[in-house]
């Protein structure tokens, strides 16, 4: 176990990097063009996580089958969500209509534009 | 740091455990039966509770379908020990009956108690690593019951929405009237789970961190693996409905509209996620029972068992696929066509690895010398029942032939011949089969096989019929069927009071079992170590194992579990695991 | 309370302790628990364009200051990780403190948050998102809440130099819970 302990790199410099990345997520979205909010969103959330994972955690050093567990439930979850999304976001589809979601929609856009012009 | 508490040797195990044993004899003593039956942190006890409770729990689901079946077969006149069912008693008794039956008997005996005990004994160790987790895991589930119990006393009374809970009859007490009781019916739900939770993660950490040294990965006996595998399915599969609970107990008690789609919500996205859980929920338990056939069958077949790698690798297949099939219920919800397609696609494809297990527990049994003891004949029982099952599972896998029979009795049927071979048939084998083990007696055959026969025919005679009702349109949720003519065709009563006085044989014949259990816990002629003559290492600790459950020392392995009628061992037909070789050849 | 250990929790024989093979099938069937929620509210937040309105009225910055105090606490945890392996008991229990420290000060900013969001009138009941809004947060302050719980009884152990390994458990149960706000910002509050 103390063996590892050499291994580690300096955990300030990698909080430090992880707090530039939060800098960068919250600016990206002010430039309000939507492919640089989605990758500096969700793309730096990923690496965040990744660097947590990987330097805090430690998952690189656990056995294989850790990072394997782990890694399969997000595929589940991935895969779950793929199979639902044809019902649960799309409000229509073939032979099939969605009136109250649809619906939905429209009265929120409306409330929403009127509530903008206040 | 482990290894210095456990050499790996035998006189190392043996000086661990003597130091152990010591510590756990002084505990003993001055338990009163309070901390011995209740507090205790030994797995055996836990297992006890989980049994005692699981049979206690099958009592109140069996008295609802009593009620709910003299309904059925005779609509309005008054149920002994119930009186007139109304409409919402109906769907209170078929809701507590459904839920009960998985949630708070299958669940509890097949993979908590049978876990609880067989894990630890036959991997060689004297607890599991978690203990107090372990002792925990059953008092969250006691509060469950507590609180599924005390849902019936409630204003507006038991929770009547089926135990899939679809919104919007879930979610709004304006439909379903019971405000109180639905959220206690959910909230005990998800208590359930946590403390499955709890012992699945106990049960998966035992096995890979305390087998007995020497136990490699094709040592471990079949129905450990299986439990294990049904662990990690229900810990996988679980999750997106405990945030759907979440999510429904909002929706009834706060006002908010997760599945209400006038408000931004979707009710399908519940049906979604019960089933994402639902159908592994079914693999769940069906592999503990396949494990147990497993071992009965080779233990009163005196054979090895065949292909036990296949087995293992088909029910890890089994597992994985099971998360695919889920929308299969849910054909005619107003899926997505094309996802029905995949979902018809995938439940063909989940039917070959349930197949194949079959196929190997025949070629098992193909040319074995077959002791018909009571435990064997209820593995046979299980293999012949279960395969009704499997086989009209996927008449209504065909999207296509699903459109007519779904929420048919067909379906309730199909799932009956299911659940019921896995819950009680497979239990039933397991309780005969190791009852020696646990209680350091034996149980009376001849009444083990009356027992037997009489359940597993009125068994048949209950849902053959139903089968036809169903192939018939019968419709599963109907509380009273005399108000709809085309429900009342010629026979069709007479088939419904059929299957329910099936029902009252089944019901009745229970009690030579419970007779028989009881009788045999005080009465029955005692136990050796071994009376099975069984290979797997519980069966050379003593009956019943004391606290620390190998007082000659934790055993080593040195074979796998299945070694019958070995050609080395000459007269003697089985090959104890923990046995070291003979001097001189080769391990 | 004295308590017996069998030898069952004595064993290894994978090679990794048991407590730590346990924290990690803990975050197993956490990623679906979370994964289900989360889910859940990314399909209904692609199908109701209308949701923009309302998540307008997130507050970025607080969610952001949050952030910054998870990922800090998340130092600390793994500083208190490196002291244990050092065998420095009271060093690894005085960062947990800080760790904990860094929990309780992300509870207040949420409660102060929440407040000022339900007087402004965005209910968990206003609307389907403010309801996603509150149960995933909610969600994982609970998860917040029973980590620095058992951060503290860890602490207690760990400043007497006992039951050292428990100070990795408990902060890679913690980066979890920090990992899971990292997704949760954005989702809630940059996704406008
Ligand atoms: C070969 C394997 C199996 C296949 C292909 C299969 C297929 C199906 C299908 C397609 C349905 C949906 C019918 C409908 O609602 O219209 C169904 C329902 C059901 N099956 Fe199976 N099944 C299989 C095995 C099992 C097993 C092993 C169990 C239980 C342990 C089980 C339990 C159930 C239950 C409980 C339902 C109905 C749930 C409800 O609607 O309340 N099935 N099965
Ligand atoms: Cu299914």
């Amino acid at each position: 176990m103390s063996a590892d302990a050499h291994a580690h790199p300096s955990y300030v410099k990698i909080w430090g990097i992880l707090l530039a990345l939060l800098v960068v997520s919250v600016l990206g979205p002010l430039l309000e063009i939507r492919v640089i909010t989605l990758i500096t969103a969700f793309g730096i959330a990923v690496v965040k996580a990744y660097i947590v994972v990987r330097y805090f955690m430690h998952i690189n050093l656990e056995k294989k089958y850790v990072a394997y567990m782990v890694g399969s439930m997000i595929v589940l979850m991935v895969l779950m969500v793929g199979a639902v999304t044809p019902d649960v976001m799309h409000h229509d589809g073939a032979n099939w209509y969605n009136q109250a979601a649809a619906d939905e929609v429209k009265r929120g856009m409306a409330a929403g534009e009127k509530d903008e012009h206040h | 740091m482990s290894s210095t508490a456990e050499a790996h040797g035998h006189g190392g195990g043996q000086h661990a455990h003597g130091h152990d044993h010591a510590q756990g004899d002084h505990g003993h003593h001055d338990q009163g039966w309070f901390m011995k039956y209740f507090w205790s942190t030994d797995h055996k006890i836990i297992c006890f509770q989980y049994l005692f409770t699981g049979m206690f729990m099958a009592v109140i689901g069996g008295f609802a379908v009593y009620v709910f079946r003299m309904q059925l077969a005779f609509p309005g006149m008054p149920v002994p020990g119930w009186g007139r069912v109304t409409a919402s008693d109906y769907n209170a008794l078929i809701t507590t009956h459904g839920s009960v039956m998985i949630f708070w008997v299958a669940m509890p005996v097949l993979i908590a108690a049978l876990g609880n005990y067989l894990i630890p004994l036959m991997i060689g160790c004297d607890d599991m690593v978690f203990p107090r987790l372990n002792r925990l895991s059953y008092q969250i589930f006691l509060v469950s019951v507590v609180i599924l119990i005390l849902s019936f006393l409630v204003q507006g009374g038991a929770f009547g929405g089926a135990w899939t809970a679809y919104p919007p009859l879930s979610a709004k007490s304006a439909f379903n009237l019971t405000p109180m009781g639905s959220t206690l019916w959910i909230t005990a739900v998800a208590l359930e789970f946590v403390a499955f939770l709890l012992g699945g993660i106990n049960f998966v950490t035992t096995l890979m961190n305390s087998r007995a040294p020497g136990m490699k990965m094709f040592d471990v006996p079949m129905v450990v693996w299986m439990i294990i595998i049904a662990s990690i399915l229900f810990m996988a599969s679980v999750g997106p409905l405990v945030a759907g609970a979440v999510m429904l107990i909002f929706d009834q008690q706060i006002g908010t509209a997760f599945f209400d789609p006038a408000k931004g919500g979707d009710p399908i996205l519940w049906q979604h996620l019960f089933w994402f859980f639902g159908h592994p929920e079914v693999y769940v338990v069906l592999l503990p029972a396949m494990g147990i056939t497993a071992e009965v069958i080779t233990v009163h077949g005196r054979k090895k068992l065949f292909a036990y790698r296949t087995v293992l690798y088909t029910a890890i297949a089994t597992g994985i696929i099971s998360f695919f099939v889920w929308a299969h219920h849910q054909f005619i919800a107003g899926i997505d066509p094309r996802m029905a397609n995949i979902f018809t696609v995938t439940t063909l494809i989940i039917s070959i690895p349930v197949a194949e297990m079959v196929f190997v527990y025949i070629a098992t049994l193909y040319g074995a010398s077959i002791r018909l003891t009571t435990p064997m004949l209820w593995a046979l029982g299980f293999i012949g029942e279960f395969l009704m099952g499997g086989v009209t599972g996927i008449f209504l896998g065909a999207s296509g032939a699903d459109i007519y029979f779904h929420d048919t009795y067909f379906v309730l049927a199909h799932f009956h011949y299911t659940f019921f071979p896995i819950a009680f048939i497979a239990t039933f084998a397991a309780i005969t089969h190791w009852f020696p083990k646990m209680f350091g007696r034996m149980m009376n055959e001849a009444w083990g096989k009356v027992h037997f026969w009489v359940t597993t025919i009125s068994f048949n005679m209950i849902f053959i019929p139903l089968f036809l009702l169903g192939a018939r349109g019968d419709h599963r949720r109907i509380y009273d069927p005399t108000h709809f003519p085309e429900l009342m065709r010629a026979g069709m009563q007479d088939l419904r009071v059929l299957a329910t006085v099936s029902l009252l044989i089944l019901i009745s014949v229970q009690v030579v079992f419970v007779a028989n259990f009881i009788y045999s816990i005080f009465w029955g002629p005692k136990a050796d170590k071994n009376p099975w003559r069984a290979n797997s290492l519980e069966w050379h600790a003593p009956s019943p194992p004391p606290h620390g459950n190998f007082p000659e020392g934790l055993p080593n392995v040195y074979r796998g579990p299945y070694e019958y009628a070995h050609p080395d061992r000459g007269e003697d037909d089985h090959w104890p695991q923990h046995e070291p070789p003979p001097e001189g050849a080769k391990a | 309370m004295s308590f017996p250990r069998p030898v069952a929790t004595m064993r290894e024989a994978t090679g990794m302790p048991t407590g730590r093979l346990a924290v990690w099938w803990v975050i197993a069937s956490e990623i679906v628990i979370f994964g289900g929620i989360l889910g859940s509210y990314i399909m209904h937040r692609l199908g109701h364009p209308e949701w923009a309105h309302q998540s307008i009225h997130t507050n970025t910055w607080i969610g952001a200051f949050n952030t910054f105090v998870l990922l800090t606490s998340s130092l600390c945890a793994v500083l208190a990780h490196q002291e244990a392996e050092k065998k420095n008991g009271p060093g690894a229990a005085r960062y947990l403190m800080f760790t904990t420290l860094g929990g309780l000060t992300f509870l207040i900013v949420k409660s102060i948050e929440w407040t000022n969001e339900i007087k402004h009138g965005y209910t968990i009941t206003s609307n389907t998102f403010w309801s996603f809004y509150y149960t995933a947060a909610g969600l994982h302050g609970l998860h917040v809440l029973a980590g620095m719980v058992i951060m503290l009884i860890v602490a207690a152990d760990a400043r007497k130099g006992k039951e050292l390994q428990r100070v990795e458990n408990i902060g890679i149960y913690w980066h979890f819970v920090d990992v899971v706000w990292i997704f949760l910002f954005p989702l809630l509050y940059i996704a406008k």
